[in-house]
């Protein structure tokens, strides 16, 4: 029997609300279905089961909203035969609020200044757990300013009913609380190249010509497909900082950082950038934006990339310094591309580049490991046709 | 209670009601001190007792507290049940070694072979302008000490009722009256007995914090309660009543529900029992705390003599008061 559990959805996410189940008992189950649709500050995800089996029980209701790793479900094994007195599992699903909605932390007031040392008494963190209040966003009442449960509860009764409306509210916070923790936590380090593209555009102008319009790629894939190889010959930079140090990612997956329609920001994953094909990647992507921007975005995809990608390039930006999405190690950052005046054998050309930044954590990366990165990425780029 | 038929009494009296009351209930009980007899003791606690009863139970001792704690912890082991009063806790420290080397440890010693069911009542505590040598409050020592049960009855019916049960107590107890108790007036059931001498009791219930005293201290921590409450800070009080073992479970229960504590000792700060209650109180109940745990102790001085010195040396309601508005949010917020 193997326990399905609310998993985690990105290292912001605290509890989830199981909104259906697609599946019901006694239905087979295979690794990659999805089994069920969880409401998360970042909207709904479609959640995967990792094991095989048939679904012997469901230990959530739809509306239930419960903590990371609840056990939702019972999976049992296809040898296993149908155990009515099968063991309870270790955690049986606890309601932690009747679901109205997603949980919105509170964002009655503005946010308070950035270098505050907050004091918080042990019950009032325990609280804010309970209700979900997020607890960086308080202003302390207590002795010496510290935040007390009055203050947590004042917050939690003041938040709005939770809805539609305030997904945006709720994303901010928990895009604000990822950050925060970021960047308080992580050491970032920084290191950026400016890349001449003339060959790799060059390689995509003649591609796109030969491809029907609908197949067309854009530089972003050859970016996204790049760091999948560079990545894959530095993986140093790719994986997880975690208690016991850095441990390498089960794969290359590439987050794509892409902005919502109503505002907010997910970054979910391209699995295996390195051995796709180029074509597979941009087919990925673009599915992958029209579904972050639906929202229905998978699990697996919500919580497994091993580093990041932005490009602010769009914008007219000329060049990024992101902050690194823990517990990821590294997060690249592209710029627009532009022509700029280049040298070339001692003449002065005009030239397509693109500036490109890597912030690391130095806990976990150096600068020479950086740098080497940044040199395989660049590499890469210039081998358009290896890509 | 209000249903029980009651009298008017004092501290003092239901102390030697509760003398009394053993001396009758059972023969091998004796009373014996530093002027228990005659002058009918150095509070008056045992006047009349020797014309009652007679020379044999209540026996006037040499002016030596070794020699007669000692000689309570042998009838104790030939089978009396001897009250020993000691007139002050200061001057127990003459009887130290008795106590902590004999009576705590003989059970222990003997393999279980004796025991030392001893009663020793000794006066405690500031406030009558006895100055250093007279009104020290050292019970968070003997709370140190395994072996010994500390008992300190507060209320007029722990005054009646503790007696007793610590007569039956096959182990040594030692019961500390405050000084400034025994005059203290008020109404006590006609039928009031033994009261246990292993919890703690709420003497107020409050929800926003948690007052833990004991003795004396108890009714200055029930006055801060009274003009806290003007405030609209429900304070509850906890009577510790036994200081060993200590009733931790109520502590923690209350402290859990207040999220605040602050421990009320006539004891000194460093070392005392307000360290190890405070102690106990993070170790079990950190994640319950909405604010830092707080003390109001004795200064560190020897207890001065003059009055106005004295009163400031000790706890006293106004400072307790100002403890806890320390650790409460700020009133906007209340």
């Amino acid at each position: 029997m193997t326990e399905f559990r609310m998993p985690l959805l990105g290292a912001d996410m605290e509890a989830g609300t199981l909104v259906e189940w697609l599946k019901k008992p006694g239905d087979p189950v295979a690794r990659g279905d999805i089994i069920a649709v969880v409401d998360t500050e970042k909207g709904a995800i479609e959640v995967e089961v990792f094991s095989e089996g048939i679904i012997d029980r469901f230990l959530a209701e739809p509306g239930q909203k419960v903590p990371v790793g609840t056990v939702l479900a019972m999976i049992r094994d296809t040898a296993e035969g149908v155990s009515p007195s099968s063991p309870a599992p270790k955690r049986e699903a606890a309601p932690v609020a009747t679901a109205a909605g997603p949980p919105a932390p509170a964002a009655t007031t503005p946010a308070p200044a950035a270098h505050r040392a907050a004091r918080v008494s042990p019950a009032a963190r325990k609280t804010a757990r309970e209700l979900h209040v997020d607890i960086d966003r308080l202003e302390g009442h207590g002795p010496g300013g510290s935040i007390t449960v009055a203050d947590v509860e004042q917050a939690s009764r003041a938040k709005p009913a939770a809805g539609a409306a305030d997904r945006g509210a709720g994303m901010r916070a928990a895009i604000g609380a990822a950050m925060a923790r970021a960047k308080r936590e992580i050491p970032h380090l920084y290191v950026s190249t400016t890349v001449d593209l003339a060959r790799p555009l060059a390689w995509l102008t003649s591609e796109n010509q030969r491809r029907p319009v609908s197949e067309r790629l854009l530089p972003v894939v050859l970016f996204v497909k790049a760091v999948g190889r560079a990545v894959a010959e530095v993986p140093g930079v790719g994986g997880f900082w975690t208690d016991h140090g850095f441990v390498p990612g089960s794969g290359v997956h590439v987050g794509c950082a892409i902005s919502l329609r109503d505002g907010g920001l997910v970054a979910p994953a391209l699995h295996d950038v390195d051995t796709k094909t180029i074509d597979v990647v941009g087919r990925e992507l673009m599915d992958l934006v029209k579904r972050a921007r639906a929202g229905t975005l998978r699990s697996s995809e919500m919580s497994d990339a091993t580093i990041t990608v932005t490009n602010l390039g769009e914008l007219g930006v000329e060049s990024a310094f992101a902050i690194i999405y823990p517990p990821q190690v590294a997060i690249v950052a592209f710029g627009r591309v532009g022509e700029r005046p280049w040298v070339v054998d001692g003449r002065v050309e005009p030239r397509s580049v693109v500036t490109v930044s890597v912030s690391a954590d130095h806990r976990a990366i150096d600068g020479r490991l950086a740098g080497s990165f940044l040199a395989a990425l660049e590499r890469a780029l210039q081998a358009p046709e290896a890509l | 209670m209000s249903a029980r038929p009651t009298r008017r009494t004092t501290y003092r009296e239901a102390i030697r009601e509760a003398i009394r009351d053993a001396l009758q209930r059972d023969p091998r009980v004796f009373l014996m001190g530093e002027d228990v007899g005659h002058y009918g003791g150095a509070y008056a606690v045992s006047k009349g007792l020797l014309a009652e009863f007679g020379p044999e139970r209540i026996r006037d001792t040499p002016l030596s507290e070794s020699t007669f704690v000692g000689a309570g912890i042998g009838a104790a082991l030939g089978g009396a049940r001897p009250i020993v009063e000691v007139m002050t806790v200061n001057f127990s420290l003459l009887a130290l070694d008795q106590i902590v080397n004999n009576a705590a440890t003989i059970r222990h010693m003997s393999g279980g072979q004796f025991s030392v069911p001893l009663v020793i009542r000794m006066a405690t505590g500031a406030g009558r302008q006895l100055a250093a040598q007279h009104a020290h409050s050292l019970e968070g020592w003997f709370a140190h000490v395994p072996g010994l049960r500390i008992a300190v009855p507060a209320t007029l019916e722990d005054a009646r009722g503790m007696l007793w049960t610590a007569l039956e107590n096959p182990d040594p107890v030692l019961i500390f009256e405050h000084q400034t108790l025994y005059n203290m007036e008020g109404e006590l059931a006609l039928d009031a007995g033994p009261v246990d001498l292993d919890r703690a009791a709420v003497r107020r219930a409050g929800r926003d914090v948690t007052l833990i005293a004991y003795g004396a201290m108890l009714f200055k921590a029930l006055a801060a309660a009274d003009s806290l409450a003007a405030g609209g800070v429900e304070a509850e009080v906890i009577d510790l009543r036994t200081l060993r073992p200590l009733d931790t479970e109520t502590i923690l229960t209350s402290v859990r529900k207040t999220r605040r504590a602050v421990v009320v000792d006539e004891g000194w700060r460093s070392g005392g029992l307000s360290a190890e209650i405070v102690a106990r109180i993070a170790e079990s109940a950190f994640y319950d705390l909405d604010a830092p745990l707080a003390r109001v102790c004795a200064a560190e001085v020897p207890i001065p003599y003059p009055k106005h010195l004295e009163d400031a040396a000790v706890p006293q309601a106004a400072t307790i008061v100002e403890a806890v508005r320390a650790l409460m949010p700020e009133p906007a917020r209340r």
